[in-house]
């Protein structure tokens, strides 16, 4: 029984002494309060919508004021066209549109009932829920207040279409995130692991005691990988059509595109990695650590970027997989082209190439 | 063929020393070997040489290039075996021994007249995995790999570390043949037997050389008479060793297998004996011995 | 007094593979047996059996008195090990280590203390009770290592490959050690690679593809095979091994 004492002692001693272990058990804890606690909420504040009022009456100008006071909502502009509504949606720049309708007022007067409609982008299903919810809890406020004023409540009905995704699906969310995830995990992690593992047994030594370039060992390590990606692209995007009925709606071509550019920019991390870590072990726990946090809550499907505070909103646009989730549920959900996506590639076009560059220079030719 | 000049290489930001103002040469086709313990140094200086590290101070050159200016062109044209065992171990013999003659652009086929007589030993065995060779094979199969683009320099680090006692002697057969080929060939061990079996060799100890000569010359340089003491029973070394540590006169004793090392102060050897057997040690007997390198290493080692 | 090592027919069996063929010997208390042979004779996979690592395929054994079979445990507590691959952990100082090592094998804490101080002026190592191991130069972490493997009085200590790399003057100092405690009734059960240190113990065994191929006193041996030295008597046993590449 002493013994076991002994050992357990031996244990805390050995942990302790552990800088870089203990580094993640505390300081993971009290990161991920932070985080939690203040920065990242799925409350929804400041939702950009657009009010579209063809009624132009006390009653719709009264609802409006509402919406336009609620801490939810930031209205952007009134459109006036059909056309301009669909753009905005496209573009992702609002959430959500209100439409009063022409007759609204006319409706009210003579049958107390009249509808609002009410589209929000359902591309983010619980973000769509969300809003529409908030909407729904400010008319039907409205007409309550209106009733106790009258005795007769009035009974404006909001009708709620839901756009991208009326089933509201978890998948056309979810899917885009895990495809950014995964692929930013597994090849950050195998390159850097690929390459430390020849450092770890030696075999670099002797690689770089040859005539065979540098740049060939880099290449040859990161070959597989990308094609694997690739592979594991297609099977997830396979998958998802058979069984979660998620089709892309836009051009493949496109989507491997943006892809591919991806999948390098994450290699480029992973061997950024590679340089200082010695042991496969630390190269491993530097791309779980650095990457999964940062890509988990960063990249946009878990909580709205929208609603952090600004740091890391400005921190949101350093990670990659941010970028191209965006081009993802863009092309995939919306069918949108290269026209709507080019300055998320271009992002991504500058992010990797920056990478590579940085990690190709400061690629070790030597082993101190 | 290869040739170091006040080489100091400190770690940790200066804090560990591991070698210290290091200057020798090696010749064309010499068999040259690096003596000395763990933690000596050896394997910096591999590592210097190789170009696989940069000196804090000093210059090397390997071939007539300098390591630090024309790196490339001497790892184009040596071969080098690091200490830790460094092939593909889920690769079979010959995977290796490919991957690695295309490393250096050339083939097996085209060069295997230099590699035969080793290779031939462990050709058999060809297709199995690397890692699951003996320490004999692997060695066998980490110099062929060294050797497969025809070097003209072999940096071999520690090679016979860990392997028994007929693969070594078969190893350094071996290596005599290559420096009849006209390989130059840089040898490290911790094994003071084998220097014997080198052309030149450097004695190294906490990154200072202690001697550089031939192991003739350097015997030749033990500057006290050595004495080999031995007791005709097979048991008892020990409280021989111990009587004559206390005998008065001795300056230095050592076991060295079955009999004891010795060198006296003052001329009083002859004191020893009579001194043993008033000890009880009555088959104890005493001769003068020539000096191995493993007696000159201890011996410098005091200074 | 009985033998503490005593083996009958003592056999391994991996499949189809004999690793450790019909071994039959005696080892004395307080001698230094040696125990050589070429990588892949055997010689791990017996020691291990010795050890109580691992449980032999037919055959007999005890050590200490107690049988490898049935006792693995009391045996245990009566035997000491230390490998050059592995000996203390580098990330606690000296004092914990021998600490940590007594602990385990039931010392109570004022003989671990008693322990530590005796070990420590051994050594000469009272200075560098606080250093952690990592620190050490190897030479004094093998001696230390081996201080440690016998801190709980063990009747048999099993030593593989103990002085690989060390300079020397150091290997020497270890087998002062080893001596001693030789001296004072430990059997010591050494594997070396080092020629010259075969001649150190009272008896050799060599162990060639699986059997044991020699068993006598270094100088028995020697006048048996004509030869100058225990290295030409390992060279002449062992160069007619079938098993080359295991």
């Amino acid at each position: 029984m002493k013994e076991l004492f002994v050992f357990i002692k031996k244990e805390f001693l050995q942990v302790f002494r552990d800088k870089q272990t203990l580094l993640m058990l505390f300081g993971l804890p009290i990161a991920q309060i932070v985080l939690f606690g203040f920065a990242l909420s799925s409350e929804v504040k400041d939702s950009r919508i657009v009010v579209a009022d063809y009624s132009k009456d006390v009653v719709t100008t009264q609802i409006i004021s509402k919406i336009s006071a609620s801490k939810y909502f930031d209205i952007q502009q009134t459109l006036q066209s059909a056309n301009e509504l669909q753009t905005a949606f496209k573009k992702g720049t609002i959430k959500m549109a209100v439409i009063f309708p022409a007759n609204f007022a006319n409706d009210l007067q003579h049958t107390n009932k009249a509808t609002i409609q009410v589209i929000a982008d359902a591309s983010d299903p619980n973000l769509a829920t969300t809003i529409t919810n908030y909407i729904t809890q400010i008319i039907n406020d409205y007409n309550t207040k209106s009733g106790i004023a009258t005795g007769q409540p009035l009974q404006i009905i909001p009708e709620v279409q839901m756009l991208y995704n009326p089933e509201l699906r978890g998948a056309p969310n979810f899917v885009p995130g895990v495809m950014a995830l995964v692929l930013m995990l597994v090849c950050t992690m195998m390159t850097s692991v690929a390459i430390v593992k020849e450092k770890e047994l030696g075999t670099m030594e002797i690689l770089l005691v040859s005539p065979f370039k540098p740049i060939y060992i880099i290449i040859a390590k990161l070959t597989p990988n990308l094609l694997i990606s690739v592979l594991n692209l297609f099977i997830i995007l396979i998958l998802s059509a058979l069984f979660l009925d998620l089709q892309v709606k836009g051009s493949v071509l496109l989507l491997t595109f943006c892809s591919i550019l991806f999948i390098l920019t994450s290699l480029s991390i992973g061997l950024l990695l590679s340089i200082n870590a010695q042991t496969q072990q630390a190269a491993m726990m530097a791309s779980l650590m650095g990457m999964m946090l940062p890509t988990m809550l960063l990249t946009g499907f878990l909580f709205p970027i929208e609603n952090m505070p600004i740091v890391m909103q400005w921190l949101a646009n350093l990670v990659p997989s941010r970028w191209y989730f965006i081009i993802v549920k863009k092309v995939m959900l919306k069918g949108l082209g290269i026209g709507s996506v080019w300055k998320e590639t271009l992002v991504l076009l500058g992010m990797c190439t920056m990478l590579f560059a940085i990690s190709l220079k400061r690629f070790k030719i030597r082993l101190q | 063929m290869i040739t170091l000049k006040n080489i100091s290489k400190t770690y940790n930001k200066g804090s560990v020393l591991a070698l210290k103002n290091i200057s020798f040469s090696v010749k064309k086709s010499e068999l040259f070997g690096l003596i000395g313990p763990d933690g000596a140094g050896k394997t910096s200086l591999f590592r210097i040489l190789t170009t696989l590290l940069l000196a804090d101070k000093g210059e090397a050159s390997v071939n007539s290039f300098d390591v630090v200016t024309d790196y490339k062109k001497i790892r184009n044209c040596v071969g080098y075996m690091p200490g830790k065992f460094s092939l593909y171990q889920d690769l079979t013999i010959k995977e290796n021994l490919d991957f690695f003659a295309s490393i250096f652009g050339t083939t097996l086929e085209k060069n295997y007249d230099l590699i035969k007589d080793i290779y031939q030993q462990i050709e058999p065995f060809k297709d199995r995995r690397a890692g699951q060779l003996s320490g004999g094979m692997k060695q066998k199969l980490g110099l062929c790999c060294a050797l497969i683009h025809r070097p003209e320099v072999l940096f071999l680090d520690e090679p016979t570390t860990g392997v028994d006692v007929v693969s070594r002697r078969e190893f350094w057969e071996m290596l005599k043949k290559l420096k009849e080929q006209g390989i130059t060939i840089l040898v490290s061990t911790a094994y003071m037997d084998e220097a014997k079996l080198c052309d030149r060799i450097a004695l190294i100890q906490k990154g200072e050389i202690l001697s550089v000569d031939t192991p003739e010359n350097i015997v030749a340089s033990f500057p006290e008479k050595l004495y080999g003491i031995t007791s005709a029973k097979s048991t008892g070394l020990f409280k021989l060793l111990q009587d004559t540590r206390d005998y008065p006169g001795i300056a230095s004793c050592f076991a060295f297998g079955d009999s004891l090392h010795a060198t006296f102060n003052n001329s009083s050897e002859n004191g020893l004996i009579p001194y043993l057997h008033s000890k009880g040690n009555m088959d104890a007997s005493m001769e003068m011995i020539t000096p191995g390198v493993e007696d000159c290493f201890i011996h410098l080692l005091k200074e | 007094m009985q033998p503490v090592i005593i083996t009958d027919k003592l056999t391994k069996r991996f499949g189809h593979f004999i690793a450790a063929n019909e071994l039959t010997f005696e080892v004395e208390k307080g001698e230094i047996f040696g125990f050589l042979g070429a990588n892949g004779a055997g010689k791990t996979t017996a020691m291990r059996m010795l050890c109580g690592l691992l449980t032999p395929s037919s055959g007999k054994a005890t050590i200490a008195g107690f049988d490898v079979y049935k006792q693995t445990e009391k045996i245990k507590k009566k035997i000491g090990y230390m490998s050059q691959k592995f000996s203390l952990y580098d990330d606690l100082t000296v004092s914990e280590n021998i600490r940590f090592y007594a602990g385990i094998y039931g010392l109570n804490n004022e003989q671990i203390r008693k322990k530590t101080i005796e070990l420590l002026d051994e050594l000469q190592l009272q200075k560098e009770a606080k250093t952690l191991v990592r620190e050490l130069p190897l030479g004094w972490k093998q001696k230390l290592a081996f201080s440690v493997s016998i801190a709980h009085s063990p009747d048999i200590v099993f030593l593989d490959e103990p002085t690989g790399g060390v300079d020397p003057v150091t290997r020497r100092q270890f087998w002062d050690l080893i001596y001693h405690a030789a001296h004072k009734g430990v059997t010591i059960f050494v594997t070396t690679h080092y020629m010259d240190e075969a001649e150190y113990c009272n008896r050799v065994s060599i162990m060639v593809d699986g059997v044991i191929a020699a068993l006598d006193s270094p100088t028995n041996l020697k006048n048996k095979y004509a030869a100058a030295n225990m290295e030409d008597v390992f060279y002449e046993l062992a160069r007619k091994a079938k098993r080359k590449a295991d």
